[in-house]
């Protein structure tokens, strides 16, 4: 939830109280949820994964299961324990929640004055998002300053946001694509969320530290029966992301990485991963940042009422960068290094972050496996390859 | 007050199964605002009455493989001020362009008793081979949203809004989970032009590549990893030699496997 009074960034950074919740009282969150008015969003099973779809309780969550995940594979897996929480990011990004992948801008209707056209309203949503990875917290907030930060504000991102209540789940395992740490991105969730989870599976008992970030936080908590002692907590939550933390399956070595790909803009690199890329734009569909969108104007047959339409769009289209000239980028090589460019070094320029937090998705769902660590590492090893560019 | 001119509409066949074309037929809600804005002049399948040409937009279904039908695309052509392809057979020869692979004489001797009466051409090829065609509708069979679409773009004078990107996007959109990674499904969906609303990996299979190409298809990169899942050369050529055995990409890709 964003604070009417703070700015969204240091909106949850107050005084964090933490609580004790029970497994068996985890359906107390979901009534508090209910009774405040919020549509439940979060980790389920479908179509062999686990994906974000709205929940209608605890029992909708993957208990019991996890993945296991390397480049271009992904495979679900049962745990031998009941963890509700046991796994790693999947296909889907809380980005289909709060920038839908096709939403109607304004439509209009011809009329004997010309045109009349009528805005899209935007109704506010309450959404509350569960089970979100401290990664993922970091892409909302990236998102955030894409579409609420500068001058011009998005309605359509905005109505979403704005009352969209975080709950995050520490991550008490790592996948094999995960780099979070590399990208200061993880594990643990540190700020942004309004209620942070931490699951315990240990000795027979199951329960969850529950960390309280903002006022609404606390107020959905009051409802949820809960225990105070919190001695042990901060250390417990320590040890669990510590661990998660050696897991990293992936590394990126990020020390001057702006310059490095700037400087690098004709390593034969680039040719390499060209003649692997399939320009199928996955890569960028599933990535919890990648923003871009098109406008597409309908008409219906008479001509009188027509509608612009905003979609997920991708910088490996071709389309994406047409002009009256024709494409800017045809070549794959030109989109790969644009996409990877954009993302760990431009996007400082632009929003004085980077653009990736190390989530792992565009590794596990590119259908031929290419890695933007491996990328980074053959670009970082071989610069001497490269022509030399004037700086 | 002046009458406003329909635009007269004519549709066309050549080698084909006329899916296609009765996609038209099959736009229920649409039709009846389709044959309001537009006159249709001349199509066989919905009506026999059949007015003489010009005509200002023509849909053309089927590929080239007889030298009569050869001939007959030029008058349709000089016929049509505005002429679109629809399907894979118009678009890229369709199945029947499998006989390009090998030699049709050897077929026209086993399918027909009297092989003597059969005049048909060494290769089926698009329709865009022979004369020029103002814009393609991919698929087999093609999308009828799109065809009205394409249509109403038509009939709107604006840009049809069909997109030439993989069908990876509209897996995306959707929230399908990838069935090649999510289960080692061979897809073909990252070399496929959209347009499909991708059907199959909905239904948990691969894409079949049934609209043909994408705009910047690398197949070469996509049959690696099929062969890395397991798929065999035979199994690749032929995943290739579909609908759209005959489009450049496919050909190309089907062709090393061979």
């Amino acid at each position: 939830m964003i604070s009417k009074n703070e700015s969204f960034s240091d909106a949850l950074s107050a005084e964090k109280k933490v609580v004790f919740v029970a497994k068996k009282d985890l359906p107390a969150l979901f009534d508090s949820l209910w009774t405040n008015g919020f549509r439940i969003l979060g980790p389920t099973l479908g179509e062999g994964a686990i994906v974000y779809e709205e929940l209608n309780g605890v029992g909708d969550l993957p208990i019991g299961w996890t993945d296991e995940q390397e480049g271009a594979t992904y495979r679900l897996k049962k745990r031998d324990d009941e963890a509700l929480f046991g796994y790693n990011v999947g296909p889907h990004t809380w980005k289909k929640f709060l920038f839908p992948p096709k939403h109607r801008l304004w439509s209009a209707e011809a009329s004997t004055n010309g045109l009349e056209i009528t805005e899209e309203k935007q109704v506010i949503q309450k959404f509350a998002f569960i089970g979100v990875r401290a990664c993922e917290l970091k892409a909302i907030l990236i998102q955030d300053k894409v579409f609420l930060g500068g001058e011009h504000v998005d309605p359509v991102y905005h109505a979403r946001r704005e009352d969209a209540l975080l709950i995050a789940v520490n991550c008490t395992q790592a996948g094999k694509t995960c780099f979070c740490v590399s990208m200061d991105a993880g594990p643990r969730a540190e700020s942004g969320f309004d209620l942070c989870l931490t699951e315990v599976l240990k000795e027979g008992e199951h329960y969850f530290i529950v960390e309280i970030g903002s006022a609404q936080g606390a107020e959905i908590m009051a409802n949820v029966p809960h225990s105070n002692e919190t001695r042990e907590a901060e250390k417990a939550i320590q040890t669990i992301t510590a661990k998660t933390a050696k897991q990293m399956g992936r590394v990126m070595d990020t020390e001057n990485i702006q310059s490095l790909l700037q400087d690098n803009f004709d390593h034969p690199r680039w040719d390499d991963v060209a003649s692997r890329c399939l320009t199928c734009a996955n890569c960028t569909m599933a990535c919890p940042t990648c923003f871009c969108s098109t406008v597409e104007d309908v008409t219906d047959i008479t001509g009188d009422h027509a509608e612009r339409w905003r979609q997920w769009d991708s910088c490996f289209t071709l389309d994406f960068t047409y002009m009256n000239h024709g494409h800017a980028r045809t070549s794959a090589q030109s989109r790969y290094r644009q996409w990877m460019t954009h993302k760990l070094s431009a996007w400082f320029d632009q929003f004085g972050t980077s653009g990736c937090v190390g989530c792992g998705r565009c590794i596990t769902w590119c259908p031929v496996a290419i890695d933007i660590t491996e990328e980074v590492s053959a670009i970082r090893e071989n610069q001497t390859a490269a022509k030399p560019t004037s700086s | 007050m002046t009458v406003k001119q329909k635009p007269k509409l004519a549709v066309w066949k050549f080698a084909s199964c006329d899916g296609c074309q009765l996609s038209l037929l099959d736009c229920e809600d649409e039709l009846l605002t389709v044959a309001n804005e537009i006159e249709i002049a001349n199509f066989p399948e919905a009506t026999r009455a059949v007015i003489k040409g010009p005509y200002d937009l023509s849909l053309v279904e089927g590929s080239i493989t007889t030298p009569h039908d050869a001939e007959r695309i030029f008058e349709i052509r000089r016929q049509s001020k505005f002429l679109i392809t629809i399907g894979a057979c118009a678009t890229a020869g369709g199945i029947q362009a499998l006989r390009n692979f090998k030699n049709v004489k050897d077929f026209v001797s086993i399918v027909y008793a009297n092989p003597e009466y059969i005049d048909t051409l060494k290769n089926s090829t698009p329709i865009a081979d022979h004369i020029s065609v103002d814009f393609e509708l991919r698929g087999c069979p093609i999308n009828k949203y799109q065809l009205v679409e394409v249509i109403n773009a038509f009939l709107n004078n604006r840009k049809p809004v069909i997109s030439p990107h993989s069908t990876c996007v509209e897996c995306k959109l959707k929230g399908t989970v990838c069935v090649m990674v999510a289960q080692g499904t061979p897809c073909l969906g990252p070399v496929t032009h959209a347009g499909c609303g991708a059907i199959c990996p909905s239904y948990n299979r691969g894409c079949y590549g049934c609209y043909g190409p994408m705009e910047t298809p690398n197949t070469k990169a996509l049959s690696r990893r099929w062969q890395e899942l397991g798929v065999e050369k035979p199994d690749l050529v032929r995943a290739f030699r579909g609908f759209n055995a005959w489009a450049d990409a496919f050909r190309k890709e089907s062709e090393t496997h061979e």
